[in-house]
């Protein structure tokens, strides 16, 4: 981190103070939040897609502290989401069903595996960055499958058997364990990144992404920056999988397929990118849209999310939360 | 003596396999200034490149307060307090003017508040993007970006080319306070011989990668048979770019 202490006693705002008022809790946010419990008592019979939606939700915010803030393109971030899946799927089938814990396992591994491919992914750009994420997905997948022996392969892992949450809450079938469970860790973890993104660390991945050559002239290591927020990152989507493997006790091959990782990045682009609420947002709206267009007409629903996609795309200027923020009073938009 | 805080020996330079400095040396005390003059092309922005560690050095030594940082990374003289205004500018576009000072503060003379003192038009456009500026004001956020990494030497590149004259007032005198008045070193490039000339105590001429004159900068403004010969007019320097 870089030495920011307190500048000489002046009424000036120092540094520090500036990136405080950022910090600050606006009405719109707290509302949001406490909306997102609603589920609870307004659709308890949608809390399984709730607690999938908070997982996406939390997969996209990992997606977007490298893509929105540092400017790192991924088409391959499901690896990270798949190791965490069978890292915590496996811990539980081997006779360790305690929740949090396997969370823990999940982040250090995919955090791990973040940290030696972070290696090569923080000296590419451009297009050669996202073949590489993308190989990279492609190449687990197919591990994974062959290693059908560990992983169960194309029929999943089975046997995953969790015990009671915190001791006191069983994984029941309606599913109310399963969203308050991940809704917490989504907060967690939303706070988490919130304080990345506010910090002088935060800032200078954004000044990173709009010029990786000039951030070493004004002291911050531009490689050593990224590298740290990939495995933050990969540790974040580690936990997401592992949500998921806990709360439905199995794991597919599917956690870790490129059409997971090409899905998140769709939602961070719907949402708006490096504004935190984007890719929740873009969790809400992708996921709903699936589950209602799912309903009507199963094999083209991927019509109309491209559709939209290319609208977004076109008529606002940073998905739609950044063509909220036109409409609304002028403010700036990257809380 | 102590030793000069910034000192280049025989300094051989270049990117990738091809060599642009060519046996440089060159010592800038504490509060030290220095012109860095001559025609496009000769290696004038490569040197501070070299200085702030961005080319390969192929031969030579470069100290700073004694120390050897050839083979220093550049963030790290950074942090050691050599601060670098490049050329282009290149201010973080979507970065707000207060944003784009903040990411490279640490802690030290120069916060926020000394800044805007420095230049009162940055704190009127606190709150617009990086690229809602004129080139003056993006000349000026450079500067003021690079000073909130709080340096103890200045190296600036062409920092008045291309702007209006009444910019290059302000900056020139900008520049002036923090050489006399804030004891900060300075290492200037300028295609405007005078300018530079008038602002700083000695000057080196290059020529082909290579020192062709060094002395104080008053006796190279009375020798404009000098100038001429290496700098070229000053009508025609002012029109490119180096």
């Amino acid at each position: 981190m870089p030495a920011i202490r307190t500048t000489p006693a002046d009424t000036a705002p120092g540094p520090q103070a500036f990136l405080a008022a950022q910090t600050r809790w606006r009405l719109v946010e707290i509302l949001f939040w406490l909306a997102l419990l609603s589920p609870f008592f307004l659709l308890p019979t949608y809390l399984t897609l709730a607690s999938q939606i908070a997982i996406t939700a939390l997969f996209a915010l990992s997606v977007d502290l490298i893509l929105g803030y540092a400017g790192i393109i991924t088409l391959g971030h499901a690896l990270f989401f798949g190791i965490g899946a069978y890292t915590a799927g496996l811990v539980a089938k081997w006779g360790w069903g305690e929740a949090i814990s396997g969370l823990v396992l999940a982040a250090l591994a995919a955090g791990f595996v973040g940290y030696v491919t972070g290696f090569i992914i923080t000296r590419v750009h451009h297009l050669a960055l996202i073949m590489i994420t993308l190989g990279l997905g492609l190449v687990a997948v197919e591990a994974a499958n062959s290693a059908s022996w560990l992983t169960g392969g194309a029929d999943g892992l089975q046997g995953v058997r969790m015990w009671k949450l915190l001791g006191t809450f069983e994984f029941d079938l309606w599913g109310y364990s399963a969203y308050g469970y991940s809704l917490g860790a989504l907060f967690v973890f939303f706070l988490i990144s919130r304080r990345i993104v506010h910090s002088p660390f935060g800032l200078s991945l954004r000044g990173i992404r709009e010029n990786l050559d000039r951030m070493p002239a004004i002291g911050a290591p531009s490689r050593a920056r990224l590298h740290k927020i990939y495995v933050i990152s990969a540790a974040m989507a580690g936990v997401a999988g592992a949500l998921l493997a806990q709360t439905t006790e199995t794991v597919s091959l599917e956690t870790l397929g490129f059409q997971r990782s090409a899905d998140v990045v769709i939602m961070l682009i719907l949402g708006g990118t490096g504004r935190l609420y984007g890719g929740i947002v873009g969790a809400i709206i992708f996921m709903i849209a699936r589950d209602q267009l799912a309903d009507m007409n199963p094999q083209y629903w991927y019509f109309w999310i491209g559709l939209l996609l290319v609208a977004v795309v076109l008529f606002l200027s940073n998905g739609i939360l950044g063509g909220l923020d036109r409409l609304l009073p002028r403010r700036r938009g990257d809380a | 003596m102590a030793d000069p805080l910034l000192s280049l020996k025989n300094v051989q330079a270049g990117y990738g396999e091809s060599i642009v400095l060519d046996g440089i040396s060159l010592d800038i005390e504490e509060d030290g200034s220095l012109s860095v003059l001559g025609r496009n092309g000769v290696g004038k922005s490569t040197l501070l490149l070299t200085i702030m560690g961005f080319t390969n050095v192929s031969a030579g030594t470069v100290t700073w307060r004694g120390k050897d940082i050839t083979g220093w990374l550049p963030h790290k003289r950074a942090r050691a307090g050599i601060g670098w205004v490049s050329q282009e500018r290149d201010i973080f576009p979507s970065l707000t003017v207060e944003e784009n000072l903040t990411v490279a503060a640490s802690p030290g003379r120069w916060d926020l508040k000394a800044v805007y003192d420095l230049f009162p038009r940055l704190a009127e456009r606190r709150t617009n993007m990086g690229n809602h500026l004129s080139g003056g004001e993006q000349q000026m956020l450079t500067i003021a970006r690079t000073l909130m990494t709080n340096p103890a030497i200045l190296l600036l590149d062409e920092p008045l080319e291309g702007l209006a004259p009444i910019v290059v007032e302000e900056l020139t005198a900008a520049i002036e306070r923090m050489n006399d008045q804030e004891k900060m070193a300075l290492v200037l490039v300028e295609q405007h011989a005078s300018v530079a000339l008038a602002l700083t105590e000695q000057a080196l001429v290059i020529e082909r990668g290579a020192a062709a004159w060094a002395g104080a900068s008053g006796d190279l403004v009375k020798d404009q048979a000098l100038i001429d010969r290496y700098i070229g007019l000053n009508l025609t320097g002012q029109a490119k770019a180096g």
